[in-house]
């Protein structure tokens, strides 16, 4: 093993070509508000997005809120973020459109080198966002959805258009005093996308909101609102990347999850931020009664990443899946996992996560799972899985169970270990060669996870699988 | 006749224990050679040295191959020459299924593109062969596979991949005695004189349906003795101790 990956045999590429996501276009932003977070900046970004009354308001309480916490003291080291250089409001020189012509080109060649406008034509997509630094440029869905009552926008136009039920959910499931981070995207939160799926109806076919931030230094805060009504279902696709810049650049994005009886909602993410990234996300479920929210996890950019999906199963039978891959490679410290509460009699949850470092990389998975006195008969089941690709890489898991409830079946199995070389040789033995063999083993490894994710996800984890492998093998 | 196999003086360890001895074995093309010997004396390290493990460290003597010296080309390489083991205890690798590994293999081994429909077919008729469940093409390589299920695996791998070397390591071991009699049958079906197998095993069944050219006996890193197939009966009988004996006897 030692001979695997002793130092002299790595052949390191500094930074990982990542040139499809790396492109970046020419700092065209119609405005840009001042870095830091002033009371007169929120009352800009306010003004400028239109915003009604109740919500000027909202921004400036979690404004005071973001003031009076403290950062968080557990996790990756964050200080080097520094809200005074970070400039949140970015106002692409776009309008909100339905028809890609009227997207200006570099935007829109942004969105067609990552295959969105393709994936919608060839109907993979029932639906299609797409923000650009602070605002959604691009939203459609088809029209037999909005025929069924299906309303997918942006949340500035749900805000006029739905305000009744935006205002109804809005950070009500994250309230902003959660942590000082979503006081922060209280404040100054932009675009995203508010889904609306009436009782009964089934969305065939998912929808997906893409993220890009383009600016250099400037922050992305999109609030992603989905209600998903009685018996009714919905398979909602998330991607987010960036250039990289030498400055850090920070996403607090927030994701509100309500699913309500006998309903479903697989939410699958693709994050692969640039490596200046902070990226402190935070996601939340409600599950009521039969209800069922399946997550499908994979983080693969950022320089420091925190994100941990929560599911509160507040219905008798409510059910959660998890399945995460996170992959750590060179100046990445990516602390993922899940968290699940069970508040209410016969809840169950499974999660099922894959971590990876390596070049020095550090990956933590992180779960807290609950059992309320609320919960008698919960279910649990937690397999989380590390690799660590040299002897540099970091790994931890750091599993917190808190049992309330009487009769929990909670079972937990963590494994750190490498890649064995008694299997390297066995696949060499049959002519594979060793870069290839390790190449396989790995992508094995992440095997039970990528079946989970939408095809071109697969597809594209595969790529950064073997992007990230090459030119580290021995 | 040209040897295929050749193997002179080899000294071979694993962390500074030595457990080769300057080993010296040659086999011919079209031949079938066994290697008996007690547990411990150095039969796996034998060929996992031949197959070129990282893990050992080869301090003395040559392997030849095809008149070539292969001390120096690594595992996958020895491979795509024609060498073939077929492991005492096959590792489970998660997440790679048996098709994939063998598509894989094929590809590289042969250096052409794989094509589906034949591939398929073709594993599917020895797999029929083997007794195996066709469903087992689509598990995890040996992941929860019962130890006789491994062995047919490596056999499925042997006959797929068609090498110039069949170096079986206990293929027989722990098999029932119908699985003992499929995997022999698979054997005998790989055989024949453009290839050469290498068989180690603790019984005789396996080697019902071929014809031995050559027995070496193994103890304590040495070859000690060399003979036909009848010493095969004679140390069945007898035990490794007797020819030990002879051998003290002799010096
Ligand atoms: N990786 C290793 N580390 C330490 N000792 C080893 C290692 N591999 C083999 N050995 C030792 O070398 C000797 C020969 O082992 P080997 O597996 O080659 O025996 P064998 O003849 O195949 O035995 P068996 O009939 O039991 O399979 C044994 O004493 C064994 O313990
Ligand atoms: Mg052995």
């Amino acid at each position: 093993m030692a001979e695997e990956f002793s130092p002299k045999k790595k052949t390191y590429v500094e930074d990982i070509e990542r040139t499809l996501y790396d492109i970046r276009d020419e700092d065209r932003s119609a405005y840009k508000t001042h870095s830091g977070l002033t009371k007169d900046i929120i009352l800009d970004i306010s003004k400028r997005k239109h915003d009604p009354e109740w919500m000027t308001e909202f921004r400036l309480k979690a404004l005071e809120t973001y003031n009076s916490m403290p950062l968080p003291t557990w996790g990756p080291d964050i200080s080097e973020l520094n809200m005074d250089e970070i400039v949140t409001y970015v106002q692409p020189d776009a309008k909100m459109t339905g028809n890609w012509q009227e997207v200006p080109e570099d935007i829109k060649n942004t969105f067609d080198r990552l295959g969105i406008p393709e994936a919608e034509q060839k109907q993979s997509l029932a639906g299609v966002g797409a923000q650009y630094d602070s605002e959604v440029v691009y939203h459609s869905i088809q029209e037999d959805l909005v025929k069924q009552g299906v309303i997918y926008t942006d949340m500035e136009t749900a805000l006029w258009e739905h305000g009744d039920i935006v205002r109804e959910y809005f950070m009500t499931l994250v309230p902003p005093k959660d942590h000082k981070f979503t006081a922060l995207h209280g404040a100054v939160w932009s675009g995203g996308s508010f889904v609306y799926v009436p009782e009964g109806v089934h969305v065939e076919i998912p929808l997906q909101s893409y993220f890009r931030l383009n600016a250099a230094g400037a922050g992305q805060f999109e609030h992603t609102l989905i209600i998903v009504e009685k018996d009714a279902s919905l398979h909602f696709i998330e991607g987010c990347s960036a250039p990289k810049y030498n400055v850090t650049n920070l996403h607090a994005g927030c994701v509100e999850l309500f699913v309500k009886e006998g309903a479903r909602l697989r939410y699958s993410t693709i994050e692969n931020w640039s490596r200046n990234m902070m990226n402190l996300n935070t996601k939340r479920a409600i599950v009521e009664k039969d209800g069922i929210i399946e997550w499908v996890s994979g983080s693969f950019g950022s320089h420091v990443s925190c994100l941990y999906p929560c599911s509160i199963l507040h219905g008798e039978n409510a059910r959660c899946e998890f399945t995460g891959v996170t992959f750590a490679s060179k100046g990445q410290n990516l602390d993922t996992g899940a968290s699940v509460i069970h508040a209410a009699p016969h809840t169950s949850a499974n999660i099922n996560t894959r971590t990876i470092s390596k070049a020095g990389g550090a990956a933590t998975y992180r779960s807290a799972v609950k059992v309320t006195r609320n919960a008698p008969f919960a279910k649990c089941s937690v397999n989380c899985e590390s690799l660590m690709l040299d002897s540099e890489s970091r790994s931890d898991t750091l599993p917190v169970m808190d049992i309330e409830g009487d009769e929990a079946d909670i079972g937990h199995e963590a494994k750190i270990g490498r890649i064995s070389d008694e299997a390297i040789f066995y696949l060499t033995s049959r002519g594979i060669d060793e870069e290839e063999a390790r190449a396989m083993i790995v992508r094995g490894f992440v095997e039970p996870i990528a079946k989970e994710l939408p095809l071109e996800y697969a597809v594209e984890m595969n790529n950064l699988v073997n992007i990230e492998l090459e030119g580290t093998m021995g | 006749m040209s040897q295929l196999l050749e193997i002179k003086d080899l000294v071979a360890g694993v962390e500074g224990k030595s457990i080769l001895k300057g080993l010296s074995l040659s086999v011919g093309k079209g031949e079938v050679h066994v290697i008996l010997g007690p547990n411990g004396s150095g039969k796996s390290t034998l060929m996992n040295v031949i197959m070129g493990h990282p893990k050992y460290e080869v301090t003395g003597g040559s392997i030849a191959f095809e008149g070539e010296d292969i001390a120096d080309l690594k595992t996958f390489e020895r491979a795509k020459k024609g060498l073939f083991l077929s492991f005492q205890t096959p590792e489970e690798i998660p997440g790679i299924t048996v098709e994939n590994m063998l598509r894989t293999a094929k590809q590289a081994i042969t250096g052409e593109k794989v094509k589906i429909v034949p591939f398929r077919r073709q594993l599917k008729a020895l797999m029929e062969e083997l007794k195996m469940k066709p469903e087992y093409a689509e598990r995890y390589l040996n992941v929860g596979f019962s130890g006789g299920e491994k062995k047919r695996t490596e056999i499925l791998q042997l006959l797929m991949l068609n090498p110039k070397l069949a170096m079986l390591d206990e293929t027989d071991s722990g098999l029932d005695v119908d699985a003992v009699q499929i995997v022999s049958e698979g054997v005998a079906k790989f055989h024949n004189e453009e290839n050469s197998c290498l068989i180690i095993t603790h019984n005789t069944r396996i080697l019902e349906k071929l014809k031995v050219d050559k027995v070496h006996v193994l103890m304590n890193g040495e070859i000690v003795e060399e003979g036909g197939p009848e010493l095969i009966e004679e140390i069945n009988s007898q035990g490794f101790t007797h020819i030990l004996d002879r051998h003290s006897e002799g010096k």
